[in-house]
């Protein structure tokens, strides 16, 4: 059927690169008590990863409550809400999964934004009975198909964030009278936000995450959906790509000495840090931000100590050919790639209970360098219903908003969309400590 | 393959992937080395908790690997209960000796000393008291920063907590009001009096762990491998006949051949029949497991479904 589309590859490439041997991180996310506990559950069931003891743990009078098997917080039994992303893991023949259960409440964005952080792939739960598509419409009538705000909010987000699959599982269409048409007009309204919103739809599945339909495997016969089960599509998603594009950058994170060495002949110290960006070779020159001296890489290690030529994505230990001023949080740049910026526009997804206001200062973490950021002004706020860009002073808790900000010292950034590590930082509160936002360099 | 593996073992069932992925550990050793550099760089005065268990030798070989042999840039702690098995506690001397680190051991008979701890009974479990022991040696050395080798699949609460998990000056975990954990950009920014717990293998299966132990030729206490031993059978598990843990009224003393899954205090931790010799035969047991590591051996997680966050919240580890 014409809504159902499975694009395991979204930028149109060759299927075949998908790395089956790399475990894929995704998450569950959705409005609250749309199941999204209760598939993991299934998932984990139906995989045989949950053993005797822990099945054991879940029985409530007598039945099963999946739901309690990632519930790990008293707190979160006792008013039966997810409130911190769960850390599960499992495998299948073909494929190993690390899944984050990320709470629907909109008080706990901040949890779901923790985890789709991280995540390879986001499966969106829509619960099918909360909304009106089951009731009988006239002929010629136009009804309102408004998705719950967490559905758009959470889909949102995990396409800001580029989490790089985004799929739609709809939910509790067991319990719907008319199946076949929910499906169809869930999916048209899911179609219809995705493509306002620009986000890029992997594949829509109609499951029952209670029942084990369409989940691990296929339900035959229900509601016109001859697709793959949920976990067929898991399978063959590829884990995120790296941003190799971007020439070369890289953040140190830890520097090494060697105080006792007798080799004066070039650089004494090895500086550690993860490649953000393009790839890192002997031979190579670098400048480093902020000195703005240069230098001659000497020698490459991996994570472990090798010597190797290290890619984006990657940890690397860098000799350089001479001593140089570098110390934790500087970053060392492809020469006259970058043009360090000392204001910059972003997207900001606020996550403090505190409202970000003008004129107030924060700390800001790109790399691991921290600066103090201070707001210049609030651009606007996405209306997340309208996908409007609406007028706004501040930005209250769960907010999405564009921001300027003025920064203490010149960064090196990239926009989000070309490169995640020289596209993101964090806020975090000066006072509290707290961290305050997502920050995503446009 | 060991040749006393049972023969219904070496087959494994259908649902895992038998093959060992490298890429997978490969990914899961740089992630653990980067959260091990992260807390040599961002932290003044960090520890790596070191039980001679399986994971925080895990945990050492990731920092030889990270730092170079012999620049553990950190100390390691040991809280000892008085009740540790004595194979694991020479095992654990013994790898501080050979690393050259500085082995810290803080035990709780002297909290009991300070009567800081008071057992309810001369013989209960005194691993939850180990707590109040960790906390004085955290006020002592003024640590901001504890390594430890829990996993997130051990066990619910810990499924929940964020790599690096901030503490109050209490030694509080605030399970409700965890900050936001986002990409590798750890906040690492503390009060005066407050610390950070951080778990480097958050990520790491059981299997994984067994895996990596074969693949890395880890050296483990003896424990930890098949050994003919004393034990009742109580409420569905072994229980190891000690001083400590003595057999009860009408309870028949067998020779079992068993080996522990974990390795922590005497009087909770109980091992599992078994006739795995070396880790590769652990892998493929692991593989056909019914049961999860901690249901299978710890008598402390039974007491309640939210025993190990009521600990956790406690600032046990």
């Amino acid at each position: 059927m014409s809504t159902t589309t499975l694009n395991p590859t979204a930028d149109g490439t060759a299927g075949a690169e998908v790395d089956t041997g790399t475990a894929l991180r995704f998450i569950t996310c959705g409005s609250v008590d749309d199941g999204k506990s209760t598939l993991i559950g299934r998932l984990l069931v139906d995989s045989k990863t949950v053993l005797q003891d822990q099945l054991a743990g879940v029985q409530r009078g007598g039945e099963t409550d999946l739901a309690l098997l990632t519930d790990g917080l008293s707190a979160e039994r006792e008013q039966g809400i997810t409130i911190d992303v769960a850390y599960r893991y499992f495998s299948t023949a073909s494929r190993k999964f690390i899944i984050g259960d990320a709470p629907g409440h909109e008080q706990y964005t901040r949890n779901m934004v923790t985890a789709a952080s991280s995540a390879d792939a986001a499966v969106v739960l829509v619960d099918a009975t909360k909304l009106p598509w089951a009731s009988q419409v006239d002929e010629g009538e136009v009804v309102k198909r408004e998705l719950l705000p967490q559905t758009r909010r959470h889909t949102l987000l995990a396409h800001l964030l580029r989490v790089q699959s985004i799929v739609f599982a709809i939910n509790k269409l067991d319990a719907v009278p008319d199946a076949a048409l929910a499906l169809e007009r869930i999916s048209d309204a899911l179609n219809t936000f995705a493509e306002a919103a620009g986000v890029e739809v992997t594949a829509t599945v109609p499951i029952s995450a209670l029942k084990g339909w369409n989940v691990a495997t296929r339900h035959a016969d229900w509601c016109g959906y001859e697709g793959p089960s949920l976990l067929e599509v898991l399978e063959g998603l590829p884990v995120t790509r790296r941003d190799e594009a971007v020439p070369f950058a890289f953040p140190v994170q830890w520097v090494e000495k060697f105080s006792g060495s007798a080799d004066t002949s070039r650089g004494r110290r090895v500086f550690w840090g993860r490649v953000a960006s393009g790839h890192v070779e002997p031979g190579q020159r670098i400048s480093i931000l902020p000195s703005g001296q240069t230098a001659t890489v000497a020698q490459v290690l991996d994570h472990a100590r090798n010597p190797k030529v290290v890619h984006a994505g990657h940890s690397a230990g860098i000799v350089l050919d001479r001593e140089v001023d570098v110390s934790r949080g500087d970053w060392l740049l492809a020469p006259d790639a970058f043009e360090p910026a000392r204001e910059i526009t972003a997207t900001v997804a606020w996550l403090d209970d505190e409202p970000l206001v003008p004129g107030r200062v924060y700390w800001a973490l790109q790399g691991h360098r921290w600066v103090k950021a201070k707001v210049a002004r609030v651009v606007d706020r996405l209306n997340i219903n309208t996908l409007e860009a609406e007028e706004a002073q501040q930005l209250d808790p769960n907010a999405i908003g564009d921001v300027v900000l003025a920064l203490q010292q010149p960064l090196a950034v990239r926009p989000f969309t070309e490169s995640r590590a020289l596209g993101s930082m964090v806020l975090v509160d000066t006072a509290s400590h707290r961290t305050a936002a997502a920050v995503l360099v446009r | 393959m060991n040749a006393r593996t049972e023969p219904e073992l070496l087959s494994p069932p259908m649902h895992s992937p038998a093959r060992l992925s490298n890429t997978h550990l490969d990914a899961l050793e740089e992630e653990t080395i980067f959260i091990l550099r992260e807390v040599a760089a961002s932290f003044e005065r960090p520890t790596l908790l070191f039980s001679g268990g399986k994971d925080s030798l895990v945990l050492l070989k990731c920092a030889e690997k990270a730092f170079g042999a012999g620049r553990l840039p950190y100390p390691l702690l040991m809280i000892d209960t008085g009740h540790n098995f004595p194979e694991v506690t020479d095992f654990r001397d013994q790898r501080a000796r050979e690393l050259g680190a500085e082995l810290i051991v803080r035990s709780v008979e002297d909290s009991m000393k300070r009567g800081t701890v008071r057992l309810a009974h001369p013989l209960e479990s005194r691993n939850v008291h180990q707590s109040v022991t960790l906390l004085e040696a955290i006020e002592e050395f003024r640590f901001d920063a504890l390594i430890g080798g829990a996993r997130r699949d051990e066990e619910k609460a810990r499924a929940k907590e964020r790599i690096f998990s901030h503490r109050d000056s209490f030694g509080q975990w605030q399970p409700k009001d965890q900050r936001p954990e986002l990409w590798t950009l750890f906040n690492t920014r503390l009060a005066p009096g407050e610390h950070f717990r951080v778990f480097p293998i958050s990520n790491w299966t059981e299997l994984d762990v067994w895996q990596y132990i074969e693949r890395e030729n880890i050296a483990l206490p003896s424990i930890y491998y098949t050994h003919k031993r004393e034990v009742v059978e109580r409420r569905g598990l072994l229980v190891p006949v000690t001083e400590l843990t003595p057999p009860r009224d009408g309870e028949q003393i067998e020779v079992r051949d068993v080996r522990f899954r974990t390795v922590g205090d005497i009087t909770c931790t109980c091992p599992v029949e078994s006739l795995a010799a070396d880790a590769g035969d652990v892998v493929i047991e692991t593989l056909a497991a019914d049961v999860s590591e901690r249901g299978a051996t710890r008598m402390d997680d039974k007491t309640s479904e939210a025993s190990m966050e009521k600990r956790k919240k406690d600032g046990y580890f």
